[in-house]
């Protein structure tokens, strides 16, 4: 197991005032909260900087922290000493989230320290077990036709000695078509179990899309770059396009232009109603690779008075 | 199909169906029903106008709720500050839909 310096984490000097941990964490969590933050590994940056103040943010577990001495540095691999947390008692307030810590806290504080939410809420719905929360990666492929798909979910979980642990759990689950970016499957039941005769919990799943080499999602809504030749656009055609149904024949008005949005009604994500396809056009230029070509293109110039820069006024 | 689809866990998508209510919110979030009832008077979440007395929020209340529960908690910030972060997402995610959209 490694030592943690959790001064260090968050950047601030061993004899620091409360008030100043406090900063520190505020000025990191805002940085890197995995809600707010587009840096790279925010979320488990977050969860350094979280295990950190939750213990230095709270006396009785700062001053034990600050026992174990100042030997010892980042990384390094540590025992804690046979005597340790005497004396202690970790009573554990404030933030905290079901995701498990490092094993150096665990060791140090032991699950029980920490303050995790929702532990209460057998007062609220007695009987009942907690609803679990998920986020996961889906192909898009998954909504535009629905389908089974092994999810991998990291569930938290009391094992056998009582400790709070982060666990993984496979699930074949069947993708509703039609679901949309931030929306849940609910899978009833799936959540916590309670002893005896209470209803267990039911389990959200969060779904968010990974990229598609084709298409790009805005809710129920598909974006598709659909490159045309120059003479396409001006003169008009009907090309061929992908759609998530199928290929399709798609009319291009003749004075079309780069950018150009044209939509297939109800051809986006199948919800309720389904999305819309846009299909942006793009004017690809052929090659000037060979004398045909150039000739080509220098009998376009010849023929046509053409300014594309007469907006920049030159 | 494979097998596999035929023993694969069916799930409906929750926010075409659900309806919720205080209780309902303050169960799936695990916090107190006050709590529910101060994002709504915080205009944190809103009400779905329908013709009972008890109040009623769209499936989508839920990943609301517990983002400005994140935010409250992780980022210690108070009710104005989770309502002001939640509005500024907002807008930040539109601008970004607009670019992402035009590219």
């Amino acid at each position: 197991m490694q030592y943690k310096d959790y001064y260090e984490v968050l950047g601030v000097a061993r004899g620091a005032e409360a008030e100043a941990v406090k900063r520190a964490y505020r000025k990191l969590a805002r940085k890197y909260h995995p809600d707010v933050s587009k840096e790279k590994n925010a979320e488990s940056k977050f969860k350094e900087v979280q295990e950190a103040y939750e213990v230095l943010r709270d006396p009785e577990k700062r001053a034990a922290y600050d026992q174990l001495g100042q030997g010892h540095a980042a990384g390094q691999d540590f025992r804690p000493p046979p005597d340790w947390g005497a004396g202690f008692e970790f009573s554990g307030a404030g933030a905290g989230d079901s995701a498990a810590y490092s094993d150096f806290f665990e060791s140090l504080f032991g699950a029980r320290a920490r303050s995790g939410s929702g532990n209460g809420r057998g007062a609220f719905h007695p009987g009942r077990g907690e609803d679990h929360h998920a986020k996961v990666l889906l192909d898009l492929d998954a909504t535009l036709r629905g389908g089974a798909r092994q999810l991998t979910l990291r569930v938290p979980e009391i094992d056998a000695e009582g400790r709070l642990v982060s666990k993984e759990r496979v699930l074949n689950v069947q993708v509703p078509k039609g679901i949309l970016a931030g929306q849940h499957i609910r899978l009833a039941g799936q959540g916590a179990r309670v002893p005896g005769e209470g209803t267990p919990g039911d389990l959200f799943i969060e779904v968010e899309f990974l990229p598609h080499s084709l298409y790009r999602a805005d809710g129920r809504d598909l974006y598709l770059d659909l490159p045309v030749a120059p003479w396409e656009a001006a003169l008009g055609a009907t090309v061929k396009t992908p759609t998530p149904a199928g290929t399709v024949d798609l009319k291009i008005p003749a004075g079309s232009h780069a950018g150009g949005k044209l939509r297939l009604k109800g051809r986006g994500i199948p919800a309720a109603p389904p999305g819309d396809l846009y299909v942006v056009l793009q004017i690809a230029l052929p090659a000037a690779g060979d004398e045909k070509a150039k000739a080509a293109y220098a009998a376009l110039a010849a023929a046509l008075p053409f300014n594309p820069r007469a907006n920049l006024g030159v | 199909m494979s097998s596999s689809e035929d023993q694969a866990l069916a799930g409906a998508i929750f926010e075409e169906t659900a309806l919720l209510t205080v209780k309902d919110l303050s169960r799936m979030c695990a916090v107190d029903e006050r709590h529910i009832v101060e994002f709504v008077e915080e205009g944190v979440l809103s009400v779905v106008e329908i013709d009972t007395a008890e109040w009623h929020f769209t499936g989508a209340a839920l990943r609301r709720a517990r983002l400005a529960l994140r935010l409250e908690r992780d980022l210690e910030l108070n009710l104005a500050g989770v309502a002001l972060a939640l509005e500024l997402m907002e807008e930040l995610h539109a601008l970004r839909r607009e670019l992402h959209t035009r590219r």
